[in-house]
């Protein structure tokens, strides 16, 4: 069953008259993982975030978005907003910046599980602290008080992760949430990750620039260029038929790279 | 750097550059513009209206109004310009000094700005008003005192902005002597950010050194000068409001055109804020608090 | 944050130092001798040498530097500014109703300021781009390309001779307040409701907005995040606004006849009272560092960032 069909996404900046994202289509299976891999301005983030009906006013968005089966084109703002986080979550590249630097961590949390679930401060606290504990965050009482930049960049992904558990969202969006982070915070966070779909058994839909980094996770990939999609397939047959000359270059890259280092370094000591 | 010949510069800012540099030229050319001495006092001609011979008519004392408008160009604008261009040359020096070499000449060069910044510039400049005594002279030597610290410092973070740039390293590497690194690296880069910095403060000051006179604390009378006559027209208020919109005119059409063309050069030497296609916000934001007098 | 606020009233204090000795320097390196001063406004009509030298001691003037500022500083720490040498009256009684009536009409402007400037730079920002957006900036831009003495003379040409409504001068009731204060906001509330506007713009392309909206928070509460975080850089500039106000109230002063700080120093300089002067500059140099701190002091207990920082 299709939890999520795209249908003709077209987006278009006013401001600069170009489109941004042409013609896209796609779906996602109840509990699969779909992976959106892109260069940085092949328009994956701006097609995420027209799922949520985030983007600003100036880009335009046509085509139809139909999630459980209602187009979110017909919905009411008010009613757009009631999904958001509680249905469809997000985390964020960022988490240095993801929370109002002006509060504490806390401030955010209890806002928005009030409300998804009205609860009160103490209910949400203990849920809060059972989620942290599941990521790996110890003494969550004294993390729910600091103000975001006295905690690491991993940390702050990690809460956003543990929101998520608490929010339990059928389906969850993630923007490159790896890539501000350094090599060891990133493999914990992948692990959490392949954590949270099994828990929560929720779709997914992650955005990366990197092919390598979605191999563990992703069942589908999308393979975006220039605002269009020039690849798509199982994540297996992706990674050893590519199709497209563009895919081999992105799967070859990083070998590409290493090559290229060894060669220098043999030329050196030659 | 172009700026003046490709069009860069939107309409308004070549419109504001053309009344900018017209009432520079009018100010210099005074004495060969003036259809009038703009001192003669005619007293049958008190309040006369505005005629082929004085385009503007007379003031309360038969003077010619567009005379002493042109006059009035040298103290309100032209004194405010060399002020401008005393305070910005003084304040880059030390700017590029701090920002260049930085270490205890940077502390010392900034601890002095903070001093003379901590300091309110207008309590400055009536006190030094009040020790030197009623004049424009002394207005304008408080000025250039006041004044520097803050493009001193402007210009500092500009300079150690660019030093850091891995090509302006790259010529230290290379052996490059420091003059020659400020002079070719240096002062093209930064004089950007100078260029937006002095000419968004020029119409400030204007405001202020007018204002200085119209409370009687800058030129004396009889010379000509826009807030002094204002203040000569504000006497005769409830008989003649008229004779405040001659000089009021001058002021507002001259302070808005620095107005826009500060902004103009800002969008021209700054190519993120043309292609992002967002209208600036009008004035820098980094401005000095600036007095309103 | 205590200790904060400990630390940053320390930091004042060489300042405030720093401060006194600069005007006790200033007013000494006047080209005018104080006693010539003293006896001319005294109306005596020959000034000989022997009269100079009798005043300079009657005034100290003859002590060494160090000694006449040490005396100066201790005097002032108790408010005592001397007299004035034209009226002989203590400096206190005159500058010290002054500005009180200055800081009336400085914390009534204020009010009106952050009032105005908030309020049209919040609404500037949602509506960035659109016609009441363009339309405010537009009239803010050309409003203050006017001196506020022009502004002044027209406002009471039209409100107080064409229609009079309102009085010309003095400070007598409410009404006097009227045009004053609104001859002040108009001058600053076209400056300072931009920097509301374009904080609140920058803020509202942060990512901790999109992922507030992400995760279901409604518009109202994301909108007052935003404010939180815009109206810091609005808080200190306003603290900052105050001394500045207090000092430039001089041409409304002068053009309403208000008994304040403004009109007093105005005529202080003319006829050259250098004890009036001394007080004038010390008192608005200390007002200045006082706000100044106390604007740092709002904005570390709303931006916990700043608060390890000093």
């Amino acid at each position: 069953m299709n939890i999520l069909e795209v249908n003709h996404l077209n987006i278009h900046d006013i401001h600069i008259g170009e489109p941004i994202v042409k013609d896209i289509s796609f779906d996602l299976q109840q509990g699969q993982c779909l992976a959106i891999v892109g260069e940085s301005g092949s328009g994956k983030s701006v097609t995420c975030r027209s799922i949520m009906k985030l983007n600003p006013s100036s880009l335009q968005q046509s085509g139809s978005i139909v999630f459980q089966g209602i187009d979110l084109n017909t919905l009411t703002d008010q009613q757009m907003r009631k999904r958001r986080g509680k249905q469809i979550g997000m985390i964020m590249q960022n988490g240095m910046s993801a929370f109002d630097p002006s509060c504490v961590i806390g401030t955010h949390l209890r806002e928005t599980l009030g409300q998804h679930y009205g609860w009160n401060r103490s209910k949400i606290d203990e849920r809060m602290h059972i989620a942290m504990h599941s990521v790996m965050l110890n003494h969550p009482d004294r993390l729910m008080n600091r103000y975001p930049h006295e905690l690491s960049g991993g940390m702050l992904q990690r809460i956003m992760i543990a929101l998520t558990l608490v929010l339990e969202p059928d389906i969850l969006i993630a923007d490159e949430p790896t890539t501000a982070l350094d090599m060891l915070s990133q493999q914990e966070v992948m692990a959490q990750f392949i954590r949270l779909r099994h828990t929560l058994g929720c779709s997914m839909i992650f955005i990366s620039h990197d092919l390598g980094a979605v191999r563990h996770i992703a069942d589908h990939i999308l393979i975006m260029k220039d605002g269009k999609v020039i690849e798509r397939g199982e994540t297996e047959q992706l990674f050893t038929a590519p199709r497209q000359e563009y895919t081999r270059d992105l799967l070859s890259a990083r070998f590409a790279l290493d090559n290229h280092f060894r060669q220098l370094m043999e030329r050196k000591e030659g | 750097m172009n700026v003046w010949k490709n069009s860069a510069m939107d309409k308004m800012g070549q419109l504001s550059l053309i009344v900018v540099v017209g009432v520079i030229i009018a100010g210099l050319s005074a004495p060969v513009l003036a259809p009038h001495d703009p001192l003669a006092v005619q007293m049958s001609l008190r309040y006369a209206e505005p005629s082929w011979e004085y385009l503007l008519g007379n003031d309360q004392l038969g003077r010619c109004i567009l005379s002493r408008l042109l006059y009035g160009i040298r103290p309100s604008v032209l004194a405010v310009l060399v002020v401008l261009l005393l305070s910005v040359l003084i304040g880059a020096i030390l700017g590029f000094l701090a920002g260049y070499f930085r270490g205890k000449t940077d502390t010392w060069i900034m601890r002095i700005c903070d001093v003379v910044l901590s300091f309110p510039g207008y309590v400055m400049t009536l006190a030094m008003v009040g020790i030197l005594g009623v004049g424009l002279e002394n207005i304008l030597i408080a000025f250039v005192l006041t004044k520097w610290a803050w493009f001193a410092r402007v210009i500092r973070t500009s300079v150690l902005q660019y030093t850091e740039m891995d090509y302006i390293q790259f010529a230290r590497t290379t052996g490059m002597g420091h003059g020659a690194i400020i002079r070719r690296h240096l002062i093209p880069v930064t004089f950007a950010d100078i260029a937006v910095t002095a000419s968004s403060s020029v119409g400030s000051m204007i405001l202020q050194i007018s204002g200085f006179s119209f409370l009687g604390l800058g030129i004396q009378a009889p010379q000509a000068e826009w807030g002094m006559m204002l203040n000569e027209a504000r006497e005769v208020m409830f008989t003649r409001p008229e004779m405040m919109l001659p000089p009021a005119i001058a002021i507002v059409i001259v302070v808005s055109a620095f107005h826009f063309l500060a902004d103009s050069l800002q969008v021209a030497l700054d190519p993120r804020l043309r292609q992002s296609g967002l209208q600036p916000d009008r004035l820098p934001d980094q401005q000095e608090v600036a007095v309103r007098l | 944050m205590g200790m904060y606020i400990i630390r940053r009233m320390l930091l004042a204090v060489p300042l405030l130092w720093a401060i006194s000795l600069l005007t006790f320097i200033l007013i000494n390196l006047s080209p005018m001798d104080p006693a010539v001063v003293v006896l001319q406004a005294q109306g005596v009509p020959s000034i000989t040498d022997e009269l100079i030298e009798r005043t300079q001691q009657q005034l100290g003037l003859d002590q060494p530097f160090l000694v006449r500022y040490l005396n100066w500083m201790l005097d002032c720490l108790q408010l005592d500014f001397g007299n004035s040498y034209i009226t002989g009256q203590s400096v206190w009684a005159l500058i010290g109703p002054a500005f009180l009536n200055t800081l009336r009409l400085t914390l009534v402007s204020a009010v009106s300021i952050i009032a105005v400037s908030v309020l049209l730079g919040v609404l500037c920002a949602l509506q960035a781009g659109r016609v009441l957006d363009k339309s405010v900036r537009t009239l803010a831009f050309i409003l203050t390309a006017i001196p506020s003495y022009g502004l002044a003379a027209l406002l009471v040409w039209y409100f107080s001779v064409r229609l009079d409504l309102l009085p010309t001068s003095g400070m007598d009731s409410y009404r006097s307040y009227i045009l004053p204060v609104l001859i002040i906001t108009i001058s600053y509330a076209g400056l300072y409701f931009r920097n509301v506007r374009s904080s609140m713009l920058s803020n509202m392309n942060k990512d901790y907005v999109l992922y507030g909206r992400a995760s279901g928070l409604p518009e109202r509460v994301i909108t007052m995040h935003i404010l939180r975080n815009s109206l810091q850089v609005a808080i200190s500039i306003f603290c900052m606004a105050i001394p500045i106000i207090l000092g430039s109230t001089v041409v409304v002063e002068n053009v309403f006849a208000w008994p304040g700080l403004g009109s007093l120093s105005i005529r202080a300089i003319l006829s050259r009272d250098f004890p009036v002067i001394q007080a004038y500059v010390l008192i608005l140099a200390v007002s200045f560092v006082i706000f100044n701190a106390i604007s740092d002091m709002i904005n570390a207990a709303m931006n916990p960032k700043l608060r390890n920082g000093l």
